[in-house]
C-alpha cells in the first residue's frame, strides 16, 4: 500500500506491506527522523507525540494509512536553532531538559496545547500535559509552558504590529 | 633528589599527536594507579570515585583544526549534567571560553573508559581533581609549545579566551598544533584558587540543551548504520522461567524474518524491520518450565526483619528487650521505568564487534561482549550515547551480549531493544524492604537507645558492577545500607542490622538504593518519638545531633530548612508541613513538604531543600538535579508499585505502574544550596531521601493516622 503525507512540509510517500505500521516507524525508520521517541509503544507516555494536522497525536498507535493526504510535523518540524518555535525558546530559557528523552514529546503536546489555549491555567496543563517524564522536570515544565504562552502572544503582538 | 621530585609532580604526560582526517589529536597518558587508591577511598566513604581503566594511553583532549577541543569523558551523560559540569572544570584551567569545548562520550577504543560506572552520584566529585590536572597540563603543554616554537619567552605568552597572545600578535591552539610535531612533555602545575575560576561555580546552560530541545539524534535508539536489520529476543512472562524448547517453524516462514537464532539461553530471531521482528518473535512458541503459583503475599513474607542473613552494621548498644516505642514500615518493589527502553545497535564483522547503546557500564559491557564472541577486549569497541534515563537500570546490559551473537549470526548490523513489557517484567527492580524500629526515651524526652532492623534484597550482592570484595560492607549489602546508618549520633545507643533476603527475581540498584526506603523509615520514626516526648520535631532532631563537623553541616541544612519553609507543626487551613532530613554519602539534606488531602488525594503544593553538596560547579543543575529528585521521590512513594500475580510481576505498562505525572508536582520548589565543605560532593542522590518521610510526615498531622507503607496513596486509601 502507498501512502502520501507531508512531514514537516516535504512530500512524502512510502510504501509498506502493513498498513497498519504505527506512523512512529515510519518516521523514524524509512524517513530517519529520530526526534520522535519511542517510549511504550501502547500510547501510554506520550514519548512519540507528534501533530496531525495540527492535533497532537501519539504515533505509536497511529496506523500510517490514516495518515494519508495528512499534514505530519515532529519536533524537526517545530522549530530551528536559528528560528525556534515559542515552546523551545522557552525550554531553552528554563533549561528543562534532563536527560531529554520525552522532551520532545511534551514540546509538542505543549505547542499543540497552546494553538487551542493560547493563555492556559494551572487546571489547563494539568490536564492536557500528561506525558511522563522520569527525571521529573515537570517543576520547569510548568514555567516554560506558562513563558512559551508569553513569548507567543508577544509575538502575536509584533507580527499585528507589523502587519 | 630533585629529579625524583620532578618526576612526581609529572602525574599527567600528554603528548600530542595528529590523528586520522587532519583532526590534531591531544592524548594524554595517566600516570598514577587509580584502582587502588579509589578502592581505599571507596571503602572509607561512599564517595566511589573515578576509577579509571588501568589501560594506557588514556584518550582525553582533542583538538580540532577548527580550534574546538573534543573532551572525551569517561562518564556518561544520563541527564545529570556531568558533562556541563565537566566542560566547566576543563574550560576555566584551560582558559578557554566553554562553547570551545565539546564533551562527547569516550569510546572504548580511546582507552578513556570507566571501570567502575556511572552512578553513586560520583561523577562531578571524582573527576574534580584529575580533570582540572590534565586540563592545566595540557595548558602548560600549549604555552611550552608556544615558547618553543615561537621562540618567546613564557613571560612573553598569555592564554586568554582560547587563543595565545603574544606581543599584541595572537595565534589559536589549532595554528599552534599544526606546527608542531613532537609536543614537549611539562609538569603538572599548581591548580588556581577556587576563587579566581570564572566559569565553575556558574550556572551556565547545561552544553547538551540545544541537542535536547531541537530534537537531535543523540541517544542508543537513536543510532542507525546502513544494512542494519532488527532483533528480538524471546523472553519468559514468567519469575523464575526455564528455557525448555523453542518451535520456531511458524516465525521461519513470516514476512522479512533472516534469521532465528537458538542459543542456549536465549533464542533471538532477526528480520528487515522492528515490527516484522516483533511480529515473527510472537510467533515462536517457546516451553517455558515456570512456577506460576508465586504471589505477592509470598513475597511480603519472605521480606520480613528475622528472614535471611543479618550484618550489625552500628552498634552501640544491645538488643532492645523492651521497647517503648516500636513500629514497622514497609516499602515495595519498584521499577526504573525510565523512558528509553534498553537497546542497542551491534556491528560484529571479521574485525571485531561496535556496539552502540545505553550503558552505564561501558566495561562491563565490553568485557560481556569479548566473552561472548571468545575476542579480545580491545576487539570490541563500545560507543556509548546519550542515555534516556539511567537510574541505575543501565548497570545491567546482558542485550549487548544478545545483540552482538545476532549481528554475528546474521553478517549484519543489529538494532534491538526491549518492548515496555518486556522492560518492566525484566526489570532489575528497587528490592521491597521492611523495617522494625525500636526505641526507649529517657525521662527528659531524649532518646536513649535506638534500634533499627531493615530487610531488603539484593542491591550491591551479585552484581558484576563492584568486585565481589567490595560489594559488601563487612558482609551487608553497600547498596542497601545507603541510608541505614543513624544520622544522629547523639543518642547514646544505637544497634542497627541489615538482613540480606534472597528474592525470586533480580532487584538491584535503583537511583539512591536504599536510602529513600530507610530514610521513610528513620525519619518517620524520628516524628513518631518527637511526639511522645512532647517536642518540636526539628528541635527533637537537632537535639539528637552530635559536635563534629559532619553534625555541625547536618544541623546547617535542618534549621535553614524550618526557617526558609516556616515550618510549624500545626494545621492551617487543611495544610500541613512535614519534615525529614537525611545525610547521603556524605551529603546531608533536609526538606519540608506542604500538602493537603484533597477528596483522599495527597496534594503536594511546596517542598522546600536544603542541601549541602559542598561547591556547586553548577548550581543550577544541582537545583535540577534536587527537583528531579523529589518529583521522582514524590512518585516512588506516593503511586508506584510493582506487584507479583500467579507467578508474573505486574503492571506491564504505564498508566496501571502509576507514577507522578505533572498535575502531581508542586508548583512551588525551592531550594536551598549551603557549602560545608570545599570541593564538590555527590548531588544526584541525597536529595531523594527525605521526601517520602516529609510527605507522610505531614499526611499524619492532618489525618491522625501514620503511612507505614509505600505508595502512600493506596496505603491511605486503605486507612
Amino acid at each position: 500500500m502507498t501512502i502520501n503525507f507531508t512531514l514537516n512540509g516535504s512530500a512524502e510517500t512510502v510504501t509498506l506491506s502493513d498498513d497498519m505500521t504505527p506512523l512512529l516507524w515510519v518516521i523514524r525508520d524509512i524517513l530517519g527522523q529520530k526526534g520522535t521517541k519511542f517510549g511504550c509503544g501502547k500510547a501510554a507516555c506520550g514519548a512519540c507525540t507528534i501533530h496531525v494536522n495540527g492535533e497532537a497525536v501519539r504515533s505509536c498507535s497511529y496506523p500510517i494509512k490514516f495518515a494519508e493526504g495528512k499534514k505530519v510535523v515532529t519536533i524537526e518540524g517545530l522549530g530551528t536553532l536559528d528560528n525556534p518555535h515559542p515552546v523551545q525558546q522557552a525550554w531553552v530559557e528554563k533549561v528543562v531538559p534532563q536527560c531529554g528523552y520525552c522532551q520532545p514529546g511534551f514540546m509538542m503536546a505543549t505547542a499543540a496545547l497552546l494553538e487551542k489555549i493560547p493563555n492556559p491555567t494551572d487546571e489547563d496543563i494539568d490536564k492536557n500535559i500528561i506525558n511522563i517524564c522520569r527525571c521529573g522536570t515537570y517543576y520547569r515544565m510548568r514555567k516554560a509552558i506558562q513563558r512559551a504562552a508569553e513569548i507567543k502572544a508577544n509575538e502575536l503582538i509584533e507580527t499585528s504590529k507589523t502587519s | 633528589m630533585g629529579e625524583n621530585k620532578k618526576v612526581s609532580r609529572r602525574k599527567f604526560l600528554v603528548r600530542g599527536a595528529v590523528g586520522t582526517a587532519g583532526v590534531l589529536a591531544v592524548g594524554t597518558y595517566l600516570f598514577r594507579n587509580p584502582i587502588r587508591r579509589q578502592i581505599l577511598a571507596y571503602a572509607n566513604s561512599a564517595d566511589s570515585p573515578y576509577m579509571g581503566s588501568g589501560v594506557e594511553p588514556l584518550l582525553w583532549f582533542e583538538l580540532t583544526s577548527a580550534n574546538k577541543i573534543r573532551l572525551y569523558s569517561p562518564k556518561v551523560e544520563m541527564g545529570q549534567g556531568t558533562f556541563t559540569g565537566m566542560a566547566q572544570l576543563a574550560a576555566d584551567e584551560l582558559e578557554v571560553p566553554i562553547a570551545m569545548i565539546k564533551v562527547v562520550h569516550a569510546p572504548s577504543i580511546t582507552g578513556n573508559i570507566d571501570s567502575f560506572a556511572t552512578g553513586g552520584s560520583t561523577s562531578i566529585a571524582s573527576l574534580w581533581m584529575p580533570l582540572r590536572e590534565l586540563a592545566a597540563t595540557m595548558r602548560e603543554m600549549i604555552l611550552a609549545a608556544a615558547v618553543e616554537n615561537l621562540g618567546v619567552p613564557k613571560s612573553d605568552l598569555k592564554i586568554k579566551n582560547g587563543v595565545i597572545k603574544v606581543n599584541g600578535e595572537q595565534i589559536t591552539f589549532a595554528e599552534l598544533a599544526e606546527k608542531i610535531s613532537e609536543w614537549p612533555e611539562v609538569d603538572t602545575p599548581e591548580l588556581k584558587k577556587i576563587s579566581d575560576y570564572k566559569i565553575i561555580g556558574k550556572s551556565v546552560p547545561r552544553v547538551d540543551l540545544d541537542d535536547k530541545v531541537f530534537g537531535a539524534p543523540i541517544f542508543g535508539m537513536d543510532v542507525d548504520i546502513p544494512n542494519m536489520v532488527y532483533g528480538a529476543v524471546v523472553r519468559p512472562e514468567h519469575i523464575g522461567a526455564t528455557f525448555i524448547t523453542a518451535d520456531v517453524s511458524k516465525a521461519q516462514n513470516m514476512p522479512g524474518v533472516l534469521k532465528i537464532v537458538e542459543e542456549e539461553d536465549f533464542v533471538g530471531v532477526i528480520a528487515k524491520s522492528f515490527i516484522e521482528a516483533e511480529n515473527a518473535k510472537h510467533a515462536i512458541k517457546v516451553t517455558w518450565d515456570a512456577p506460576t503459583n508465586l504471589q505477592l503475599a509470598d513475597i511480603e513474607n519472605k521480606m520480613k526483619v528475622g528472614n535471611g542473613k543479618p550484618t550489625i552494621i552500628q552498634k552501640n548498644g544491645a538488643e532492645i528487650s523492651d521497647p517503648e516505642v516500636q513500629m514497622e514500615f514497609t516499602t515495595p518493589i519498584g521499577a526504573h521505568a525510565q523512558i528509553e527502553p534498553n537497546g542497542v545497535v551491534a556491528n560484529v564483522t571479521e574485525e571485531g564487534a561496535t556496539l552502540y547503546l545505553s550503558t552505564q557500564v561501558v566495561a562491563i559491557t565490553q568485557k560481556e561482549v569479548a566473552k561472548r564472541l571468545e575476542l579480545d577486549t580491545e576487539k570490541v569497541n563500545i560507543v556509548p550515547t546519550f542515555l534516556g534515563g539511567g537510574f541505575g537500570r543501565r548497570l545491567h546490559t546482558p542485550h549487548a551480549m544478545q545483540a552482538a551473537v545476532m549481528s554475528k549470526a546474521v553478517g549484519k548490523p543489529v538494532k534491538y531493544f526491549f518492548s515496555r513489557k518486556e522492560e518492566f517484567q525484566h526489570d532489575m527492580f528497587r528490592p521491597p524492604t521492611h523495617h522494625v524500629l525500636k526505641a526507649n526515651l529517657t525521662d527528659d524526652g531524649n532518646i536513649a537507645h535506638l534500634q533499627h532492623d531493615f530487610s531488603s534484597g539484593d542491591v550491591a550482592i551479585d552484581s558484576a558492577l563492584l568486585p565481589s570484595a567490595l560489594n559488601s560492607f563487612l558482609g551487608a549489602d553497600v547498596g542497601a545500607i545507603r541510608g541505614g546508618f543513624c544520622q544522629y549520633l547523639n543518642i547514646p545507643k544505637i544497634r542497627t542490622t541489615s538482613w540480606h533476603v534472597e528474592l525470586p527475581f533480580a532487584t538491584s540498584w535503583w537511583r539512591s538504593l536504599g536510602l529513600l526506603a530507610n530514610t521513610f523509615a528513620w525519619e518517620s520514626f524520628m516524628d513518631v518519638l518527637a511526639e511522645k516526648a512532647g517536642k518540636n520535631p526539628v528541635d527533637f532532631r537537632l537535639a539528637h545531633i552530635q559536635n563534629d563537623k559532619s553534625g555541625e553541616r547536618l544541623c546547617n541544612v535542618i534549621k535553614t530548612a524550618a526557617e526558609k519553609a516556616g515550618y510549624q507543626d500545626t494545621v492551617i487551613n487543611g495544610k500541613a508541613m512535614g519534615f525529614a532530613a537525611s545525610t547521603d554519602a556524605g551529603t546531608p539534606c533536609a526538606q519540608v513538604v506542604e500538602l493537603s488531602i484533597v477528596e483522599n488525594q495527597i496534594k503536594i503544593h511546596k517542598v522546600t531543600c536544603v542541601l549541602d553538596p559542598g561547591l556547586a560547579v553548577n548550581p543550577d543543575q544541582v537545583r535540577a538535579q534536587c527537583e528531579g529528585a523529589i518529583i521522582m521521590g514524590i512518585s516512588a512513594s506516593v503511586f508506584e508499585k510493582m506487584t507479583v500475580k500467579d507467578g508474573q510481576l505486574n503492571p506491564t505498562i504505564y498508566g496501571p505502574y502509576q507514577m507522578a505525572l505533572l498535575k502531581h508536582a508542586p508548583k512551588e520548589i525551592e531550594v536551598i544550596l549551603l557549602q560545608g565543605r570545599e570541593t564538590p560532593g555527590p548531588v544526584g542522590e541525597p536529595p531523594l531521601g527525605p521526601i517520602g518521610a516529609a510527605i507522610a510526615n505531614a499526611v499524619y498531622r492532618i489525618t491522625n493516622k501514620r503511612l507505614t507503607s509505600m505508595p502512600f496513596q493506596e496505603a491511605l486509601q486503605n486507612m
